[in-house]
């Protein structure tokens, strides 16, 4: 029986002999497998920035947020788009009694706010909410303070603004101590809070941050100034996170009146919340690496087609061989060592493309693309696969060729 | 002596599509060790498809036929192949050397599919080169030999198993007259030496090499030829 080196070796023989066909065979499943790499790495690294996002917004932290209730029984009272949260749902869940597991609260409301400081103008997000932010969000400051409750209590018009909200609006000097107006409202800057380190998205950064009752007073367009946009929950730890989620939902399950079914509000954790973004985004993965996958059919389509034209223009040489010995499953694994090899070659290089491309796109898009070690093996596996799956039709006909015919074609 | 070879009222019918053809009709042929036998015929004579019989790329339709001691008559395509590798050594028309490959390769090929590990094999091949006086061409391609040196690595290829009958299927028909006769002192020599040897051809003079001619007309063998053939 030969031996697989002899055979690896009149395999690549044989290719090496028609460069230039076996060049381009390879170019079907080269370009499939780096066009299925890159957008499974964009993919995956979209994945990968949404999560980071998510877990900077603090640790242990449960979202509370307004929701309009999806039974059929119609519309609730207060309707339209008014907030279900109020600063007393806060107050509850900030109760040990009821929630024993929940270390710290925020309920935060938010506007669109035009600022402005002796330097310049900007417009950014403004935040009304409470001293636990801060330890909520898990944020620290460059410089300055953060409100007390005393000032929330007063409803002092001092304002913490974000990094990026601080370089816009004074361009020289400390920030703090210096007056600007919100919405035509005078507030004295307290602090500059430092980088949330977020790679994305600025918008941790591009903030102003108040007392919950100074923005209700001065700067809410809402009619009810008790309503919160969402509630911040931190969790004591994470053991009891789940814990402090369902004490969360009880509470306010019953502090609203309402069944689960029927709930004006939905709570999430940064784990459903990751879950949530990454099922989007594997759904869109899986859409553009099936449309890749498509290019990896049709490029193993291309290498049956060219090893069946092969096994035609060699049947000179398959009768040659079976006359000297070779029996029909030699003959068989000769093309499928052949067939496999364009496959791994055309992966190789297709995934030597897909890093290329990955280096190139980043930049580009500003748009990580992460490329695994696991995909890249599935990769090489796969076109293996796809290589030697495209050869099985070819050698068939190959190893079936009677050696007496192969050798009278002339 | 021994039998290397034993026919016994081979058949073999063809049907193409509605038309049965038998090519072979009842062919009886005994050839003993060291024999040199040429089988002589016109085109359509069946000289082709007693050729394919013989070195076993084909099987007969009907009796036996017993190579080197071993009813090969109804074997499978697998063992069939064994046999060929093990047993026969041929040398074609058209030489059939593998164009991509040096001389050595070529000659090597048989012991390849033998699984002979490839030091034996370089061995082997080198000294069956050297045989055919083409030690110097040893990594030479195909195309960069003569005629005549390219049939000489394909009888080179065809002593490398050291096999049991050496078929010729009209082995000088592309050859010049020098070339012709530089591969039939070849042959006379391995002759000599003791190598069995089967060859067809259609020319006389060729045939006049060998120790024992037979001639095919319409499936049959005959040891005298019939009408003006091409025999004297």
């Amino acid at each position: 029986m030969m031996d697989w080196a002899e055979t690896v070796r009149t395999a690549i023989a044989a290719l090496n002999a028609r460069r230039m066909r076996s060049l381009l065979t390879m170019l079907g499943i080269l370009i499939g497998i780096a066009a299925v790499m890159l957008t499974v790495g964009l993919g995956q690294g979209a994945q990968a920035q949404i999560t980071e996002q998510i877990n900077s917004l603090g640790s242990n932290l449960i979202i509370v947020t307004p929701s309009q209730t999806t039974s059929s029984g119609g519309f609730r009272g207060g309707g339209g788009s008014a907030s279900t949260l109020t600063t007393q749902d806060a107050a509850l869940l900030a109760n040990t009694a009821v929630a024993p597991d929940v270390a710290a609260v925020a309920p935060t409301s938010s506007v669109s706010g035009s600022l402005q400081s002796s330097d310049s103008t900007w417009t950014s997000t403004v935040v009304g909410t409470v001293p636990d932010w801060q330890s909520v969000r898990a944020r620290t400051l460059a410089s300055g303070r953060f409100f007390t409750q005393s000032e929330v209590d007063s409803s002092a018009a001092v304002a913490v603004i974000g990094s990026e909200t601080a370089t816009e609006l004074f361009t020289t000097g400390s920030p703090i101590g210096q007056t600007i107006t919100i919405n035509g409202q005078s507030f004295t800057i307290i602090g500059v809070l430092d980088s949330a380190g977020s790679s994305l998205s600025t918008d941790e950064d591009d903030t102003v941050v108040v007392p919950i009752t100074t923005y209700a007073a001065q700067l809410s367009t809402s009619d009810n100034t008790n309503s919160v946009s969402s509630i911040y929950v931190e969790g004591r730890d994470a053991d009891s996170l789940s814990a402090a989620y369902q004490e969360v939902k009880t509470a306010l399950l019953t502090a609203h009146q309402v069944t689960s079914d029927d709930a004006d509000f939905s709570v999430s954790t940064q784990a459903s919340l990751v879950e949530t973004a990454t099922s989007v985004t594997g759904v869109l993965t899986l859409l553009l690496g099936g449309v890749a996958a498509i290019s990896l059919l049709v490029g193993g389509i291309g290498v049956m087609n060219i090893m069946l034209v092969s096994v035609s223009e060699r049947v000179r040489e398959i009768g040659l061989r079976k006359a000297l010995g070779a029996t029909p499953s030699v003959i068989r694994r000769q093309f499928l060592v052949e067939a496999g090899i364009l496959g791994m070659l055309g992966g190789l290089i297709g995934i030597a493309l897909g890093f290329i491309g990955a280096a190139i796109l980043t930049p580009v898009l500003g748009m990580t693309v992460l490329i695994s070690a696991p995909a890249t093996m599935i990769a090489l596996v796969v076109s293996l696969g796809i290589g030697i799956g495209a050869g099985v039709y070819p050698a068939s006909r190959a190893a079936k060729l009677a050696p007496i015919d192969a050798l009278r074609s002339e | 002596m021994t039998h290397m070879l034993k026919m016994t009222g081979v058949r073999k019918t063809y049907s193409t599509g509605v038309v049965q053809v038998d090519a072979l009709r009842g062919i009886n042929l005994d050839v003993l060790a060291g024999d040199y036998v040429a089988i002589m015929g016109p085109s359509g004579s069946g000289k082709s498809t007693l050729m394919h019989i013989i070195g076993c790329l084909d099987v007969p339709t009907a009796g036996t036929y017993e190579l080197d001691g071993t009813d090969v008559s109804s074997m499978t395509e697998k063992e069939l192949a064994e046999v060929r590798n093990q047993k026969i050594g041929f040398v074609f028309q058209a030489f059939n050397l593998l164009s991509s490959l040096s001389a050595l390769r070529n000659v090597e090929l048989p012991l390849v599919y033998a699984g002979t590990p490839a030091a034996e094999r370089r061995e082997r091949a080198m000294a069956a080169l050297t045989k055919v006086g083409l030690a110097d061409r040893v990594q030479h391609r195909p195309g960069e030999l003569s005629g005549g040196q390219q049939q000489r690595v394909s009888v080179a290829r065809a002593l490398v198993t050291d096999p049991a009958l050496i078929l010729a299927d009209e082995p000088t028909g592309n050859l010049d007259s020098h070339s012709t006769a530089e591969i039939l002192d070849l042959f006379d020599e391995l002759n000599a030496a003791g190598r069995t040897i089967v060859m067809i051809t259609h020319e006389a003079d060729v045939a006049a090499h060998a120790t024992s001619p037979w001639h095919i007309y319409d499936g049959q063998l005959r040891d005298e030829p019939i009408g003006a053939g091409a025999a004297k």
